[in-house]
């Protein structure tokens, strides 16, 4: 049966951050709220308004219900999946159903995470893994090593071609004031850099920052009435394919695939449309991987594809604008900030990183060890 | 209820120093890590002791700060077909190469025994 995903019917109407890089004294919930306020207030909506809650805490399982407590509010929904990175984009697939379903008005996504002042690094929320917790993987680190040393067999990508998506993503942060890594960042410093599990080095894993960011949804037809110019909710594809990396089928091969091309087909686009891409970087390999999976280019050409900037500003595909989690925000989960960075760009509020006239944006999610895949497709007034 | 758990039973092979995989009575098909329903089709399972031969699918070698070493984590392809995380040991971790014939043997030196795997053969 094919997916009669509700293309169009659903926008975005308001998308902040707040306290992105350091912001030590507040929680993760302090910083979601200042958030969500934020971009309701962008909507002209108030926290009254709310009636679908996604979020998910950084700690927190049962986030979902503290933070609706924080907030004041008592929402008929409350998804609090918990995806991973991944989490944010599967929240507007499904706040676009039931949005679409008339199941809810208005819908607020959101997350925060105070992880880089509360413990200085990434904080493990997860099961203990039996079968993995013997041989002391550095997780998540030494997962996507693992597949970034298979990718290398495979398809004989070099180390200096991994260093490409790092360097792209600090050209792109040092456009963007937001972003947390501004200094200048050159081959010689990223190949000398330490490595942390082979073949992959500190500069190839996303930073550890706090953040939060916020997203307010609402129908179509409302959304046309409020302040912002909407940003169309075209396509939502999710795929999972595993937990942990020795349950993936294929370490070179991701969940993006199938998740691109049904997000593709509801949206009725192909990747040659795409103004701006924001995919989850939380490693160099990532990049490569979901090019090649969203099919940019052919499996084992992304290598290749980013070499000469292709990637970085001024380069033919403009993917991390804001300088994604390599360069400008990773608290734990990063997915909301590929989204909002995309909504920023289809308003035109890009600043200096702006792509001129975008209209038709990605937005991509990864959770776990390359296990959750999930892709947004957004769009200006024009593609609907 | 007598019947054991899957992890149980998978460690208390293990102190008996025997690897044992799990099979699906369905179709044959071996399963790693143990479980108490087969994945896919939710077959029963049966033990069947593992042939310990394997081949590195691919390696990583985890880097700590001198004088504390560095050490492999690598995924194992099984001959029976699962895949397993374990580590290379025997030669330098960042010698373990892609591709490479491993054994099993069981590292009983610790608190709980360990999968791990040696070349097999002499390089």
């Amino acid at each position: 049966m094919s997916e009669k995903f509700p293309r169009g019917q659903t926008a975005i109407v308001g998308a902040a951050t707040f306290g992105v890089g350091k912001a030590p004294s507040f929680e993760a919930s302090d910083l979601a709220a200042k958030a969500c306020v934020a971009a309701l207030s962008q909507a002209g909506l108030t926290l009254s308004d709310v009636d679908g809650l996604f979020f998910c805490h950084s700690t927190d399982t049962m986030g979902g219900l503290s933070f609706a407590q924080y907030l004041g509010i008592q929402p008929k929904v409350i998804d609090n999946n918990r995806l991973g990175g991944s989490s944010f984009q599967a929240y507007v697939e499904t706040a676009a159903w039931l949005l679409a379903a008339g199941a809810i008005d208005v819908a607020l996504v959101a997350y925060g995470s105070n992880q880089a002042s509360a413990a200085g690094k990434l904080v493990n929320t997860v099961r203990p893994m039996t079968y993995e917790a013997p041989y002391a993987p550095l997780n998540p680190v030494s997962s996507y090593a693992l597949a970034a040393a298979r990718y290398q067999h495979e398809f004989g990508a070099t180390r200096e071609q991994f260093g490409e998506v790092a360097l792209a993503a600090r050209a792109w942060a040092q456009l963007n004031p937001e972003a947390f890594k501004r200094e200048p960042l050159n081959l010689e410093t990223y190949l000398a850099s330490r490595m942390v599990s082979d073949p992959l080095s500190v500069l190839d894993c996303c930073l550890v920052t706090d953040g939060a960011g916020a997203l307010v949804m609402t129908r179509a037809e409302r959304a046309r009435d409020l302040p912002q110019r909407p940003v169309y909710v075209l396509g939502a594809a999710s795929e999972t394919t595993h937990r942990e990396i020795a349950s993936m089928p294929s370490l070179t091969t991701t969940g993006a695939a199938r998740a691109g091309a049904r997000a593709y087909a509801q949206a009725g686009v192909k990747p040659s449309d795409f103004d701006v891409l924001e995919l989850y970087d939380a490693f160099t390999i990532n990049t490569i991987l979901f090019l090649e999976d969203l099919g940019f280019c052919p499996k084992g050409e992304g290598a290749r594809f980013v070499e000469g900037g292709r990637i970085a500003p001024g380069g033919a595909l403009p993917v991390n604008t804001h300088g994604g989690g390599l360069s400008c925000v990773h608290p734990g989960m990063n997915g909301i900030f590929t989204l909002i960075e995309a909504v920023r760009q289809l308003r035109g509020e890009g600043g200096d990183r702006q792509i001129d006239g975008a209209k038709l944006a990605l937005a991509h999610g990864n959770g776990g060890v390359l296990s959750s895949q999930a892709v947004v497709i957004l769009g200006g007034p024009d593609t609907v | 209820m007598s019947e054991t758990g899957p992890d149980k039973a998978f460690f208390d092979y293990l102190r008996q120093g025997r690897f044992m995989l799990q099979r699906a009575v369905s179709d044959g098909r071996y399963v790693f890590y143990p479980r108490a329903v087969a994945p896919g089709d939710g077959a029963a399972l049966e033990w069947i002791e593992a042939s310990g031969l394997g081949r590195v699918y691919s390696t990583t070698v985890v880097r700590k700060k001198p004088p504390e070493p560095s050490y492999n984590v690598a995924l194992i392809d099984l001959a029976e077909g699962p895949r397993m995380m374990s580590r290379v040991e025997g030669i330098a971790p960042e010698a373990v190469a892609i591709g490479m014939a491993v054994k099993a043997r069981i590292d009983a030196s610790g608190e709980e025994p360990v999968v791990v795997f040696t070349p097999a053969e002499a390089p």
